[in-house]
């Protein structure tokens, strides 16, 4: 398989806070990578380093490289911009545009940059919401507000706009921790579904979660990648102590 | 630790309800002599013609002010169109950009201007148009009370964007839209109702401002058709007409500050308004 993303010597501070330390990880295309740790282990500020979200942060600094295909993400002269058109991400807690409606949601990312075309609006909404399986759910009301969903509807709509802007990789921070159990196996499900199109990375705190969904897992703790390897691998015969310890929940 | 019986306990309550009550009336007492006195004194020269008429020389009947009216709108209308795009994109460069020095400097800067007495805006205006402009002119009162509407603006826009919850931002952000973008269309709409609170308040402040206009705007008493020319305002025209020794000029004194104190009233209530019902 191919690589899509290769993560080389990652190091990220927040002022002082060395938040993740020498990281190595590979990431293939087409598959999905959980990267699971206890809480403040840094596995969310990994995955927010993949599409600059730590740009915003005045305190951050990221050095090391990740290349995603052939491109140097962090190189100078390489626009956030352009890498978070092709890196999408997926947030914790659902958060759709509350003041747009669920068909203006599903286009944000044409709409906000002014590059909707009138006739293929109809298109995208139909199947992104299609292909995130709330095409049915939904579809005699597109134009009322997104907020008015259930959560795990707001989520996979969340979802709907992030593949409608046709990325390469989607980044999902928690995606279900928020949502009950039948819209989180919704959730999973349609993780599944993308793989075939998108390479998925994936923070999850729900070990059954990862190791449901996952191809690979990476664990982390107190900002170090311990162990990477093929999700069945990690779960049943880890490498490390430690790994065996968080797995079994005699982490202490 | 024992405790006081219930006799003092009680006692005390009520002495410190009672004060505080006290404290409450008396904060409220101003409001309602202003409200009183001016009504009292301005609602018998309320009348169309007030709205209608510019003013009539002492002891001619049917004078009012609409000069004054119209000039007061025509100058907040231009003080607003140069203050609130500097006020509103200076608050998303100080929010959404501003992080190091230069933001605590204009942070700063817009609390010192803020506290700076009007009339020292207005002096300030006075040299920098009036003086080479040679005359006194509406614009140079557009431009004394655009800088008195700057901070305002500037510091409530950043208090309302600095609320909106940084998911969306990063929503948007992570769709690829820039920060620029974001900025306008996720964040600045956002917090649009609180920002329109703040722009109503900046108007409402301004809409009263005498000192300021004293010697840029200077005032007339008719119509002026040139903002390179010296313009009527509502609070000159009441200035100048109180200090007259005429009667009747007095009565349309007072009938103008009713009209501005309702005026002001107004936007303060619409301002709440908008408030409220953000929300709820």
């Amino acid at each position: 398989m191919n690589c899509k993303l290769s993560i080389r010597d990652l190091n990220i501070h927040f002022g002082d806070n060395h938040a993740v330390k020498n990281t190595v990880m590979d990431v293939a295309e087409n598959s999905v990578t959980a990267i699971i740790g206890p809480s403040g282990c840094g596995k969310s500020t990994v995955l927010r380093s993949i599409n600059r979200m730590h740009d915003l942060t005045p305190s951050a600094r990221v050095t090391g490289t990740i290349m995603l295909d052939d491109t140097d993400i962090y190189s100078r002269g390489v626009d956030p911009v352009t890498i978070r058109r092709r890196v999408g991400m997926v947030f914790q807690k659902p958060n759709p545009f509350p003041a747009m409606s669920i068909y203006d949601n599903v286009v944000a990312g044409y709409k906000l940059n002014g590059v909707l075309k009138k006739g293929e609006a109809d298109e995208i909404v139909e199947s992104s919401l299609k292909r995130v399986a709330l095409w049915d759910e939904v579809k005699d009301r597109l134009r009322t507000g997104a907020v008015e969903l259930s959560g795990g509807q707001q989520q996979r709509l969340c979802i709907a706009r992030t593949i409608a802007v046709k990325p390469e990789v989607i980044l999902m921070d928690e995606p279900a921790s928020a949502l009950d159990p039948i819209s989180t196996l919704k959730i999973e499900e349609l993780i599944e579904e993308l793989k075939s199109k998108y390479t998925i990375v994936i923070v999850t705190h729900n070990m059954q979660q990862a190791a449901r969904v996952s191809d690979v897992t990476a664990f982390f703790y107190l900002g170090e990648l311990v162990e990477i390897g093929e999700t069945r691998k990690v779960f049943t015969n880890p490498e490390k102590k430690q790994t065996e310890d968080y797995i079994t929940g005699r982490f202490g | 630790m024992t405790l006081r019986s219930i006799t003092v306990r009680r006692a005390s309550n009520l002495t410190a309800t009672l004060l505080m009550g006290t404290a409450t009336l008396l904060v409220l007492l101003p409001l309602v002599i202003i409200f009183y006195h001016i009504i009292k004194m301005g609602i018998s020269s309320i009348n169309l013609g007030f709205f209608t008429n510019i003013p009539q020389p002492p002891g001619e009947a049917g004078g009012g002010m609409a000069n004054g009216i119209a000039g007061s709108g025509v100058m907040i209308g231009m003080a607003s169109l140069l203050g609130l795009p500097v006020g509103i994109f200076g608050a998303i460069y100080l929010t959404e950009y501003g992080t190091g020095r230069l933001a605590t400097a204009i942070r700063f800067c817009a609390d010192v201007l803020s506290g700076i007495p009007s009339i020292i805006t207005g002096m300030v205006a006075y040299s920098l148009l009036v003086v080479p402009l040679k005359g006194f002119s509406a614009l140079a009162g557009s431009f004394a009370l655009s800088l008195i509407m700057v901070p305002i603006v500037l510091r409530t826009t950043e208090e309302q964007l600095k609320m909106v919850p940084a998911t969306l931002r990063e929503a948007s952000l992570a769709l690829g839209v820039p920060l620029w973008r974001t900025s306008i269309k996720v964040t600045l709409r956002s917090a649009l109702t609180g920002v329109i609170t703040g722009i109503l308040l900046a108007v409402a402040r301004v809409a009263g401002e005498t000192a300021p206009l004293l010697f840029t705007a200077l005032g007339n008493q008719f119509w002026s058709r040139k903002l390179t020319e010296p313009m009527a305002a509502l609070p000159l025209q009441i200035f100048s007409f109180a200090i007259s020794p005429y009667e009747d000029w007095h009565r349309l004194a007072w009938a103008g500050a009713l009209v501005l104190v309702v005026l002001m009233f107004g936007l303060s209530l619409a301002a709440r308004w908008l408030g409220r019902t953000k929300h709820s």
